[in-house]
């Protein structure tokens, strides 16, 4: 198969996520787009790899898994706390930082 | 022991001495502390004759011995060691100090007794002795800046010692800034001297300095003229004397010990440790001679017309130390160190009467208010009489042979020294006039009300004590000068102190008779052997002729001094309004204060004035206001940024990131 395939694949999975997490105000939701962002990057990078013939790009798509695992584990440890304290699971309303 | 263990234990023993007055300030009672202070002053003097008697021991041209402890600083080209340097002349500046030291403290026991601030007087004044022995006995220019420094300090802590006189803490700011400048002078001399030599000590500069230096080249005159700032403003040489009149507002042995005996005689000191250098720039020397010739001269001028008694005594140290430089930088060493000897002597004994009369007057110094003490204290005048006498160079008295024979060598040397020979004479005749004009008018006449309760009653009361210089009252706690300070009379450490000082006053210059005897010479003389001015000495039958020039003149001024004070008591009073331009002239002590408060202390506020308006306004608070606007405002336009809407974050970010690859394609392509 050509590589094109596999990068408009990719970018149409990680153009998906970025939309998700721009439209979406629930914090679950944008934590799976944000694994569907990742997982487009991790796609590229196998394809990539395979192309050009060396496992490195495979080896980054692991770095990449790791990553996304530990980033889940923050973001739902952060989606329970919310929840534990009754606030609302709303990103918008979520905006104590504001400058 | 040698004699530099001697010279290490002179400079313990004051040391001690404050230390364990200030510790123990609370668990001492004050008579033990002024015990302690001045049989500590009194041991240093036992050390320094053991010293003497050391030095002695050795033969005239071996006279020399450096010590040194350890190392000072030692760094990269750089050794100064914590030495001293023993010879004739530290181990004669040791004996003045510390006996002259020791009577004075002796003096001060009685004197303070009803001060608050006992302790303290007794710590601060024995830090000074130390600091003076430090000064003349450092055997390096590093440990002699130390020394002139911490004199420095004592001066101003002693100046300002009753401190809740705002006369007072202001002349003792005066004093250490004018120190200070001289202190400034001696550094870069000291610096100057290391630079061309690469050495600090003595021993080495000396020997190095003239290999080095070709007469009169600049540098030589410029480190002579430098070490010559330190030695005037030490020394109350004009222009830079105008500190010493308006120290007199410290106690009266304060300005017995500092002003009149030891400290001031520190330029002349330097001058004559340093001969050397001054032998190479004649030019710096005979700088040093004529301001010498003008000090004593303006100084004897002022003294005349002064109203206030230790103001005027003031300026008759001023006009004294004057003969002394003029000695020190015209050859005439051992001469000029005699003279510093004796005016030693008979100063701190007008300065003892004098505070023992301002006592009687409750701190009042102004002379048109007192008389007829004469007949009140009999102790006390008969010793001022005995000072009055050895100042005024009464025949066979000490200031007589001293101060004659720094003349007779200036006679001797020739050519434009006969000047000082000449004004020396005029200057002495000033000296008998405002000396028994002093005399005269405190002595002698009617007693005053003061004097009248002190015949009548043994005893003087003051009820309300005030500060005579502003007129306000004050009160007698820490910090204030005690109700009454203990007259002479009353108090026989004051007595012995003052009889010893009078005997000396009147028979110390029986050391150095012209044709007779040769002591003080004989002794410094090795010192000053590589001097070629040093070869010149008057002859007998010259010096004879001088002083019997120098008697007539005495006689002259106290006669003068006589006729216008007793005989003709209205007489002054016709004077001055006839010469009534001179009179304020001199009244306002040609008006050096003003000069100097024009040229320098008021362009010194201005600039300051400048500085803090325009300099600190517009540039300083300008970068500091500035660089809190810019950050500021740049912070207020990044706040509208962080909305705390995390999709508003991430549609940045994304928008960022997809410029950033939209840019890489374009330009890639």
């Amino acid at each position: 198969m050509n590589i094109e395939w596999y990068v408009v694949l990719s970018s149409l999975l990680f153009a998906v996520g970025a939309m998700g997490i721009l439209i979406r105000r629930s914090p679950i939701v944008i934590l799976l787009c944000l694994e569907l962002m990742l997982n487009a990057g991790n796609l590229a990078l196998v394809a990539f790899s395979r192309m050009v013939g060396n496992q490195q790009g495979q080896v980054f798509a692991i770095v990449v898994m790791v990553v996304a695992a530990c980033e889940v584990v923050v973001g739902l440890g952060l989606i329970v706390a919310l929840f534990r304290r009754k606030l609302p699971l709303d990103v918008d309303a979520l905006r104590e930082l504001r400058g | 022991m040698s004699a530099t263990s001697w010279g290490w234990l002179v400079l313990l023993f004051p040391l001690l001495g404050s230390i364990a007055i200030a510790v123990g300030f609370r668990a001492l009672p004050a008579r033990v502390a002024g015990a302690i202070g001045t049989a500590t002053i009194g041991i240093a003097f036992l050390c320094g004759v053991a010293m003497l008697v050391n030095l002695l021991g050795d033969a005239p041209d071996a006279r020399h011995h450096a010590s040194s402890l350890w190392d000072y600083a030692s760094v990269a080209g750089l050794d100064v060691k914590l030495g001293i340097f023993v010879d004739p002349l530290s181990t004669f500046m040791v004996l003045v100090v510390t006996g002259v030291s020791a009577l004075i403290h002796l003096y001060s026991f009685g004197y303070m007794r009803s001060d608050e601030g006992y302790h303290r007087f007794f710590s601060y004044l024995n830090f000074f002795v130390f600091s003076m022995l430090l000064l003349v006995l450092a055997g390096n220019f590093v440990l002699l800046i130390v020394g002139w420094a911490f004199v420095g300090f004592a001066s101003y802590a002693l100046i300002s010692f009753w401190y809740r006189r705002t006369t007072a803490t202001r002349a003792g700011m005066k004093a250490f800034v004018i120190n200070v400048v001289g202190d400034i002078g001696l550094v870069l001399a000291a610096l100057l001297i290391f630079r061309e030599l690469g050495t600090f000590e003595y021993g080495a500069v000396f020997a190095k300095a003239p290999e080095v230096f070709s007469t009169n080249e600049w540098t030589i005159t410029a480190i002579c003229l430098l070490l010559l700032v330190g030695a005037f403003a030490k020394s109350a040489q004009l222009p830079l004397h105008t500190w010493l009149p308006d120290a007199m507002e410290g106690p009266t042995p304060v300005s017995s010990l500092i002003h009149a005996a030891t400290m001031v005689t520190a330029g002349v000191y330097l001058i004559a440790r340093t001969h050397v250098l001054f032998v190479l720039a004649p030019t710096a020397a005979d700088v040093a001679a004529f301001t010498g010739l003008a000090t004593l001269l303006v100084a004897a001028t002022i003294a005349l017309v002064m109203t206030d008694l230790k103001r005027a005594i003031a300026y008759s140290t001023m006009s004294q130390i004057g003969y002394m430089v003029v000695g020190v930088s015209i050859g005439a060493y051992s001469a000029g160190m005699f003279h510093l000897m004796t005016h030693a002597f008979f100063k701190a004994l007008l300065f003892m009467a004098a505070g023992s009369i301002i006592a009687a007057m409750a701190n009042e110094q102004n002379i048109d208010r007192m008389s007829g003490f004469g007949k009140a204290m009999r102790f006390t005048s008969a010793t001022m009489l005995c000072g009055g006498l050895a100042l005024a160079a009464f025949p066979l008295t000490s200031g007589f042979f001293s101060k004659d024979e720094i003349l007779a060598y200036a006679g001797a040397r020739g050519g434009m020294y006969v000047t000082f020979t000449v004004l020396g004479y005029f200057g002495a005749f000033l000296t008998a006039i405002y000396t028994f004009r002093l005399l005269f008018r405190v002595l002698h006449g009617e007693p005053c009300p003061e004097a009248q309760e002190l015949i009548e009653t043994g005893h003087v009361h003051h009820a309300h004590p005030f500060n005579p210089a502003t007129g306000e009252e004050e009160d007698t706690e820490v910090g204030f000068p005690g109700a009454e300070h203990h007259i002479a009379e009353q108090s026989p450490p004051m007595r012995i102190a003052m009889a010893v000082l009078a005997f000396l006053a009147l028979f110390g210059g029986l050391v150095q008779v012209p044709g007779v005897d040769n002591v003080i010479a004989d002794f410094l003389d090795p010192v000053f052997a590589d001097s070629p001015l040093a070869a010149i000495h008057p002859s007998t039958s010259w010096s004879w002729i001088g002083l019997g020039i120098g008697a007539v003149i005495s006689l002259a001024g106290i006669g003068v001094a006589h006729r216008l004070y007793v005989a003709r008591p209205e007489a002054p009073a016709r004077l001055k309004e006839r010469f009534a331009l001179v009179h304020t002239f001199l009244f306002n002590k040609w008006y050096f204060d003003e000069a100097i408060d024009l040229f320098v202390v008021r362009p010194a506020l201005a600039v300051g004035r400048f500085a803090n308006r325009v300099f600190e306004r517009a540039v300083v608070d300008g970068l500091v206001l500035g660089t809190e606007d810019v950050v500021g405002g740049s912070g207020r336009v990044v706040r509208f940024v962080q909305s705390g809407f995390v999709r508003s974050y991430a549609l940045l970010l994304i928008a960022g990131f997809a410029g950033l690859a939209l840019y890489f394609l374009l330009s890639s392509s």
